[in-house]
């Protein structure tokens, strides 16, 4: 795994400070040019891991990707799903189960029916979950997709619901079906790694919040330091600059004496701001970056 | 421990019955929908005992405390059934339909020194919280205007299969959307003497508004604006958006931050200065022990769990706070023609009670299973 991996919030209009900075960055990044602008910098300052939601526009990003395979060569993706959003909006609009049913595939109707209709019936949640995987990575084909994330609010929602098993039913289907590594994002770190446990999910890949002054890090600061010291698992942080409450330097500074950590999410708009990171991080990481 | 029942398992139900199962406080005890899949789901992978019956529920399960998501207009006779069993109440917004409702039920839970308290998660926002702080402390001066605004994709085509899309439901985008800034608005001001000018616009819906637009008075010099459409598809997803004139300045306030303008003569509270000051999220937000979906969902039912456990009946946004925003909300809903609607306070209102025994539990029964097709909760 890169020690350094790209994010998407600045793509999308997500900004935890400001709704008016968001609103400029959506305008900013209405076109797919614009992201491609800000990936090519990150790609050619070595940042080649695209940790990105499943959001409708990422496909277009990886169609422009896949038209030209030796300018993105070294190009990963580490996809994360769902991209919440639509199936809130879609839960309010046709409630739980006609939610799921809007979002099973067209394409291959039959298997859908098969897998997705017997498993409706029987109150299998496996079938219905592997689909829904599917559908969320069909923008992915062709392209290298190593580790495979579940969303936190997923993540969270399930592990507050004590719904662990969804947990071992995702990772095994990423494994099986594409060969990847499961991930999880989470807002309780300390909580879900003993849900991991329990569920036999070993040396999890598992992306939280892990920033200097406890910023959205659940359980709190300390208990994630422990975690971080003591617990096997494969750390990744993000929101270590606490949206912006941290000072780069400082915030890098911390982050990266944390023992364990394997890699840092980071996001931003423009050359300068990705040099300015990368620079950070190598000063106190050995990166193989130009 | 506190038992906790869950009446409802939608959107909010189950993000609600998520954030408190993590509680260490609680013991969820039953859970309890219309849908057999999501009850049987639930149950297959988690263990939790089910319901499709919630006074079978309360009555069997020894639940003390009570959350409530389901359609709206079950929510007054769902909530009386708790409270007439001694159950503590965690309600969905909006809370009653019918404000003479909210009255009765609000003093009813009061005189059983019962806990309440309605789902305006706002009201737990840091950056709304700073704003009222400030309002209290006086510092803007004489409070002349506020304009209230919320904008989200949530119709954007003219269509609708739940009870989201019938009026006598509570669906629409008044008691929907325009619930959540009115709310801040009776918080931060009180109860207004009138609304005026009301328009109730169609934008994709037909049975329900899509926009609330209308004109609020305070009766002191003081007045409102309400700009609220839920068929804005420029808006990645709920924004609620509140800002404030007074003599000493100006508070513009969303749910990430607190912009405060502050003019010479006001007296500048601690960490202020004279200007522009902005306030973030990230400086105001209380750290909570479960996140689901934003600080503020945990921080209400964690407030809600800790006065149950100190049997605290006053508190932020309890069954009194909900019963001015009904109140609110009704004036609006009657003022569709445009005209001047009196706001009264609705605890003056004889209410004839729900009958009860076995007539009132057969109607409740009939009720339930009538929405049970409809039953989706937010």
């Amino acid at each position: 795994m890169d020690r350094l991996l790209f994010g998407d919030n600045q793509f999308f209009g997500v900004n935890h400070m400001s709704e008016e900075k968001a609103r400029a960055q959506a305008m900013r990044f209405q076109s797919v040019d614009a992201v491609m602008s800000v990936l090519d910098s990150a790609y050619d300052c070595g940042v080649t891991t695209f940790m990105c939601t499943t959001h409708d526009r990422i496909a277009e990003v990886t169609q422009r990707m896949r038209e030209q395979p030796e300018r993105y060569a070294d190009q990963v993706f580490y996809p994360c799903m769902p991209y919440a959003h639509k199936y809130a909006n879609a839960m309010a609009d046709a409630g739980v189960i006609g939610a799921i049913r809007q979002f099973l595939p067209d394409e291959g109707f039959f298997d859908a029916a098969m897998r997705g209709g017997k498993s409706l019936a029987k109150k299998d949640i496996e079938g219905v979950t592997t689909l829904l995987i599917d559908a969320e990575m069909k923008m992915f084909e062709g392209l290298k997709t190593p580790v495979i994330f579940l969303q936190n609010v997923v993540v969270d929602l399930l592990l507050g619901l004590g719904f662990v098993d969804a947990f071992r039913i995702f990772a095994d289907h990423v494994k099986a079906r594409y060969g990847a590594e499961p991930g999880f994002i989470t807002m309780n770190l300390p909580k879900l790694l003993d849900a991991l446990d329990k569920v036999g999910v070993d040396n999890p890949i598992v992306c939280a919040n892990i920033n200097k002054i406890g910023f959205r890090m659940c359980g709190g600061l300390d208990a994630y330091v422990d975690v971080l010291a003591n617990r096997p698992f494969r750390p990744i942080a993000m929101s270590v600059y606490a949206s912006g409450a941290i000072r780069p330097d400082e915030a890098i500074e911390w982050v990266t004496s944390l023992p364990n950590l394997e890699a840092i999410v980071f996001g931003a708009s423009s050359r300068t701001n990705i040099e300015s990171t990368v620079k950070l991080v190598a000063s106190a990481w050995p990166l193989s970056v130009t | 421990m506190v038992k906790v029942g869950i009446i409802g398992l939608g959107k909010m139900g189950l993000s609600h019955y998520s954030i408190i199962n993590a509680h260490e406080d609680v013991e969820v005890v039953g859970v309890c929908d219309s849908s057999g899949y999501v009850l049987d789901v639930l149950n297959k992978y988690t263990g939790v005992d089910t319901f499709s019956d919630f006074e079978k529920m309360l009555d069997v399960q020894g639940v003390e405390a009570a959350v409530i998501s389901t359609p709206s207009k079950l929510h007054a006779p769902m909530v009386r059934a708790c409270l007439e069993r001694g159950i503590h109440v965690f309600c969905e917004k909006p809370f009653c339909l019918k404000p003479e409702d909210s009255a009765a039920l609000a003093d009813l839970a009061r005189s059983k020194s019962l806990v309440t308290q309605v789902g305006y998660h706002n009201r737990f926002v840091g950056a709304f919280g700073e704003a009222k702080r400030l309002l209290d402390l006086g510092t803007l001066g004489r409070v002349t205007h506020v304009l209230a605004e919320a904008y989200g994709p949530v119709v954007l085509k003219p269509k609708g299969s739940t009870w989201r899309s019938k009026k006598d439901e509570g669906g629409g985008a008044l008691y929907d959307y325009a619930a959540h800034p009115l709310d801040l608005l009776t918080w931060y001001f009180g109860r207004p003497e009138s609304v005026s000018g009301t328009v109730l616009g169609h934008v994709f819906s037909s049975e329900t508004e899509d926009e609330v637009y209308t004109t609020i008075d305070w009766g002191h010099g003081m007045s409102g604006q309400l700009s609220v459409s839920w068929s804005d598809e420029s808006q990645r997803k709920m924004t609620t958006k509140i800002t404030i004139w007074g003599t000493h300045g100006r508070i513009n306030v969303d749910r990430q931050e607190c912009q405060v303008y502050l003019r010479d003569d006001a007296a500048v509270p601690a960490g202020y200065e004279k200007g522009w000051n902005v306030h973030y999220t990230t400086g105001l937000t209380q750290e909570v022990d479960f996140y689901l979906r934003g600080e503020e969902y945990s921080a209400q039912l964690d407030a809600w769990i800790k006065r149950i456990e100190k049997v605290e009946v006053d508190g932020v946004g309890n069954f009194d706070d909900a019963t001015v925003t009904d109140e609110l909300l009704a004036a609006i809903a009657r003022g569709g023609s445009g005209e001047v609607q009196h706001i009264v306070s609705g605890a003056s209102v004889d209410v004839p009670p729900v009958p009860s025994g076995w007539w009132r539990r057969m109607k409740l029964r009939l009720k339930s299973r009538r929405s049970a097709r409809t039953m989706r909760r937010a």
